[in-house]
């Protein structure tokens, strides 16, 4: 028998990068909100690498900022160095980085949750929810508390019936040494939820005082202020520098020598594991050809000796993975204080998902995180601050929020998970985007703001100073573009000096910025504004003017893909009705269960000429509507 | 969402004294307007025609003389604003008249979109949803086929491989992106892309000049008419000719024999190869030898090879059989006036697949059948009236010119000095079109290619 321990409107299993997003959205709409995890020592744990940011990853981190999550508020506060990349290329792949220190980023999370109104943190193990008649109604633990709530959000990362494999040691357990979750794993199957089983890994940890660093080369930070969010004014200019070397010959001799040790190649291993993180066997085998691979060394932390091995995730045995180090420089003596290991998880098969992440199934259950199938800190708190909206938004009764494409990298992940599905753990990249120049690092702020200002997640005042921006950079725009710039000795000479070729005639300040050799700074000296601009405002108004054109045919491609996710299809559709549609389509369309056209156009066996008679067929039962009426 | 412009040609491929190219949608009348010359069509009432000129803007020559009707939405047929161009008929000149419209901005219809737009205008009434959703699926389908069959594989490999570049190119600059730190492979500079770029765009430069598709619709189908002296070749290209109104072009430059080469056979344009030399010496083989001859024929879209019934078969016929074993061959067996003395059985056997028509010109017999054969060569005898080959053909050169126009868009931001990741947008873009040519534009290949190609992770 179970006690009412509780009643609640939003509960969030797991606190985890996605719970902790989850539980603080959830809280901050105004949900009474619950958060059970199975150890309060480890939220926000990273048990992978001590990172956050980097292309893609790193402007989902200023988009959560935007909307009023969390993530880059704490990292700016408990990082050890940080970097801006890509800074030689466009901005639109500009990205930036930061080196965690683990500890300090627990400390600060479990700070923030605890001091966050209506929001209750408890430790705890949830074995099953209870779900009645396809609706969620609350959760049970092994302590036998039943608490109950309008919606749950599970986010139990690689938890679920999670297995670490070491060389033939196997064992089951999350990461880190974590209690797996068995039974809800097993009960979510029960309620008819898919899942797929996927693999990852991790490298092991060295002792800093073993490494000798002098055989290695210096990576160090950024020296000018960074920060991810756009509220942060304390920066952190201390930083510790991380380290690059290499394996070579000797160490990939090992490797292949001892690959029948390997569990991924021993078939032990049934998981899917990433393309993108492979292990370094995986990396020995199938690029045989490459004499060497980069191994960063990362601390994990300033109060800490412990140093990640990038590069070197593995699930050899423990011997083997001491043999590989002694052949890599600057590792020769390196002390293991943790082997790496693999671990396989159950996940979700992300396409019985709403792109609200409720399960189309039962009604008021949402998956965020890991157990989606993705990989990564920032796709994971991603997945939980749009989960923790739309969980708060059901419980109390208010439109749900949906990013799409062109709005943000988050809308980019959402759909592809639910729409598409995936076949390995999932990451972002930028690739992955189709208007990447409009989804910068740089205007996360512009273009989530006012949404996160409208579901009550950003304050008046940050939500002033976001207007007060917005007003400089229009104004600036439209001031360079009412200035002509005669070519006279001053502004011949600036140009000159820029590399570009003389003016022939009189030009708008704002043309001339277009030059791909000018910038803003340029164009200041010689007409300066009536106040000096702050450099985010001058950062805005040199890239909307340098690339306008480029912009300005993304925003037509936005205006056509949004005339197909307008055309919505009803909730009820039924696709057996509909004649002529290919029976592949037909199979993927029932599945995935698409919100609008455009999104069903980017099921994969879903053709144009379905997309068509999909069109017509619901246009025909809005004329029959209307013929009725 | 159907809020751009299209257009097609509406009326049925083949013998016609008119064809119709319409268009329909928001700009249809302003782009009739860009390449109308005479009234200005915006300023004229709804349901009226006008008689002018269609104008290429690009070599501003006049094109076609036309009869252009006018008629503003919705009292349409979709509903929207239409413009309907009657052009002479036969597939060069509205083939041109389509193709001009087409580089001003309108968009090549896919098959059923007048009809489905149509519908969902509310032009058409409910009973008639399924026969729509029919006409999509059935022509789509047709529409793949045909595509995928016409585009020979050498076009098909081609086309291939330029997408795989592209995409090499594109997975390296990912790279770049997605990885800045992974110090294997090196950064993708402009002056690589732009090698590569202008690499592509010559093949597709090339592919627009020489596709056989564009070939025949721009040019005729080349057809050569061979055979032994006297059995009948300029009676017969006498008897296309006249049966057959000689296309009558505006080419400067060319000669009056040259202009008279050109027959409209059941809307297949012929242009008939080397006519003066069978004028002339009435026996090509004889003049320029069998070696040069075969070079000739192998030119030739279509063979004409005429056989005299009243005669037996020589040796030198059988070689003619052997020259043209592999190309697209109309056999006549002429003169059947005459007594037969040709071993009817043995040119049967020497014809194999190739159609078989046995006329006497000089009574004037046989001549339909023999045009029906000419036109079942360029339709493959699988499609009638169908107008999806011809429409496949103007889509795959439709799309060629598009990416042509991308590749050209990325060169220039080059020479602006965009970086790179912008510069991509164009290449990118290139790589979807051409994928639409042959039916592949799934984004997934990208990611796939950036991890087969790169050793990547961490």
């Amino acid at each position: 028998m179970t006690y009412d321990a509780g009643r609640y409107d939003v509960i969030v299993i797991g606190a985890g990068h996605a719970g902790c997003e989850a539980a603080l959205a959830s809280a901050k709409r105004g949900a009474k909100t619950l958060m059970l995890t199975l150890n309060l020592d480890l939220v926000a744990f990273m048990p992978c690498n001590p990172s956050i940011g980097g292309p893609a990853k790193g402007v989902v981190v200023r988009e959560i900022d935007a909307l009023g999550g969390i993530m880059g508020k704490i990292i700016d506060k408990t990082h050890i160095q940080m970097r801006m990349l890509n800074t030689g290329k466009g901005p639109a792949v500009r990205a930036l980085r930061a080196q965690a220190d683990k500890p300090l980023y627990i400390q600060e999370m479990k700070d923030t949750l605890e001091n966050q109104e209506n929001l209750t943190l408890r430790q705890g193990m949830v074995e099953r929810l209870i779900v009645e008649d396809g609706e969620v109604k609350g959760v049970e633990t092994e302590t036998k508390a039943a608490y109950y709530a309008k919606s749950v959000i599970v986010t139990t990362g690689t938890f679920m019936r999670g297995k670490v494999i070491i060389g033939d040691l196997e064992y089951e357990s999350g990461p880190n040494n974590q209690r797996p979750t068995i039974s809800l794993s097993e009960h979510l199957e029960e309620l008819g939820v898919e899942m797929v089983r996927f693999k990852t890994g991790t490298p092991m940890r060295v002792n800093s005082h073993t490494v000798d660093y002098s055989k290695t080369e210096i990576q160090p930070g950024d020296d000018v202020p960074r920060a991810f969010s756009y509220e942060t004014t304390e920066f952190i200019m201390d930083q510790i520098p991380c380290w690059l070397t290499y394996t070579n010959e000797y160490t990939h001799k090992i490797i292949d020598e001892n690959l029948g040790l390997s569990p991924m190649y021993s078939g032990m291993i049934k998981g899917t594991g990433p393309r993108y993180c492979p292990s370094i066997e995986d990396k020995v085998v199938r690029f045989h050809d490459k004499p060497r691979h980069q191994i960063f060394l990362e601390p994990e932390g300033r109060n800490t000796e412990e140093v990640y091995v990038q590069g070197l995730s593995t699930s050899l045995p423990e011997f083997i993975q001491k043999k590989m180090l002694e052949t890599v420089p600057g590792l020769e003596k390196a002390e293991i204080m943790r082997a790496g290991y693999a671990i396989e998880y159950d996940s979700v098969v992300p396409t019985q998902l709403w792109p609200t992440l409720e399960l189309k199934n039962i009604k008021g259950l949402f998956t965020a995180g890991q157990i989606n199938g993705t990989s990564g800190y920032e796709e994971a708190a991603a997945q939980g601050i749009m989960s923790g909206i739309n969980a708060a938004a059901l419980a109390t009764d208010v439109d749900p929020l949906i990013l799409d494409r062109s709005q943000a990298y988050i809308g980019v992940l959402i759909d592809d998970l639910v729409t598409k599905g995936t076949n390995e753990p999932y990451r972002l990249l930028t690739s992955r985007a189709e208007f990447r120049l409009m989804l910068r690092h740089d205007n996360a702020d512009l273009r989530l703001t006012e949404i996160g200002y409208r579901i009550g997640m950003i304050s008046d005042e940050r939500y002033e100073k976001f207007q007060e921006k917005k007003r400089l950079i229009d104004e600036e725009k439209k001031r360079l573009e009412g200035i002509i710039l005669k070519p006279d000795e001053q502004v011949q000479k600036i140009v000159e000096q820029a590399g570009g070729t003389p003016l022939k005639e009189a030009v708008r300040a704002s043309d001339l910025l277009k030059r791909p050799e000018m910038t803003y700074e340029m164009i200041e000296t010689l007409t300066p504004a009536d106040k000096e601009l702050p450099e985010d405002v001058k950062e805005q108004v040199e890239i909307q003017t340098k690339y306008s054109g480029y912009i300005a045919k993304a925003l037509q491609q936005i205006e056509r893909m949004k005339k197909m996710e307008d055309k919505k299809i009803p909730e009820n559709i039924d696709y057996d009705a509909i004649h002529g549609i290919a029976t592949e389509a037909r199979d993927k369309l029932k599945e995935v269960r698409p919100l609008s056209v455009g999104q069903a156009s980017r099921i994969s066996g879903v053709n144009p000429s379905d997309v068509s008679i999909l069109l017509v067929y619901i246009e025909q039962g809005k004329i029959a509507k209307v013929s009725n009426e | 969402m159907d809020t751009d412009t299209i257009t097609a040609i509406s009326t049925p491929l083949g013998e016609g004294a008119i064809a119709i190219v319409r268009l329909s949608g928001p700009d249809a009348i302003s782009i009739a307007d860009h390449l109308f010359e005479g009234k200005k069509l915006e300023k004229q009432t709804s349901h009226t025609m006008h008689y002018g000129k269609i104008i290429d803007p690009e070599t501003e020559e006049a094109a076609e003389e036309v009869m252009v009707s006018l008629m503003r939405g919705p009292k349409t047929f979709t509903r929207e604003d239409i413009v309907e161009i009657n052009c002479h008929g036969g597939l060069v000149s509205v083939n041109r008249v389509l193709e001009i419209v087409l580089s001003q901005g309108a968009r090549l219809a896919e098959p059923g979109e007048f009809t489905k737009r149509a519908f969902l205008n509310g032009r058409i009434d409910l009973s008639q949803a399924e026969a729509v959703m029919d006409l999509i699926r059935a022509k789509t389908d047709r529409a793949m086929n045909v595509a995928l069959k016409q585009m020979d594989g050498r076009l098909s490999k081609l086309i291939q491989s330029l997408r795989q570049q592209l995409l090499e190119t594109l997975a390296h600059v990912e790279v770049n992106i997605d990885y800045p730190e992974y110090d294997d492979v090196e950064e993708m500079s402009h002056q690589m892309m732009e090698e590569k770029t202008k690499e592509v765009l010559q093949e597709v430069q090339k592919l627009l000049q020489t596709s056989q598709q564009g070939k025949i619709l721009r040019e005729g189908l080349a057809t050569a008419i061979i055979g032994r002296p006297n059995v009948g070749k300029s009676s017969l290209m006498n008897a296309l000719v006249h049966e057959n109104k000689a296309i009558v072009t505006e080419v400067p430059g060319t000669t009056r024999d040259v202009i008279e080469e050109y027959v409209n056979v059941r809307g297949v344009p012929l242009r008939l190869v080397d006519t003066a030399g069978i004028r002339e010496t009435e026996d090509i083989v004889e003049r320029i030898g069998v070696e040069k001859s075969r070079q000739v024929l192998t030119e030739a879209d279509l063979i004409l090879l005429v056989l005299n019934y009243g005669d037996e078969l020589t040796a030198e016929d059988e070689k003619l059989f052997e020259a043209v074993e592999d190309l697209d061959v109309v056999v006549i067996v002429n003169k059947t006036d005459l007594p037969e003395k040709l071993d009817m059985e043995r040119v049967r056997e020497l014809a194999r697949d190739h159609s078989l028509i046995t006329t006497s010109l000089i009574k004037e017999e046989g001549i339909d059948e023999l045009e029906q054969a000419i036109a079942d060569v360029f339709f493959e005898g699988e499609l009638d009236a169908g107008d999806m080959t011809y429409v496949s053909n103007v889509r795959h050169i439709q799309l060629l010119k598009q990416a042509k126009r991308s590749l050209e868009e990325a060169l220039n931001g080059m020479e602006m000095g965009m970086p790179i990741d912008v510069v991509q947008i164009d290449v990118t873009r290139t790589w979807e079109i051409l994928g639409e040519i042959v039916g592949d534009t799934v984004h997934e290949s990208l990611i796939d290619q950036l991890f087969s190609q790169f050793c990547l992770g961490k």
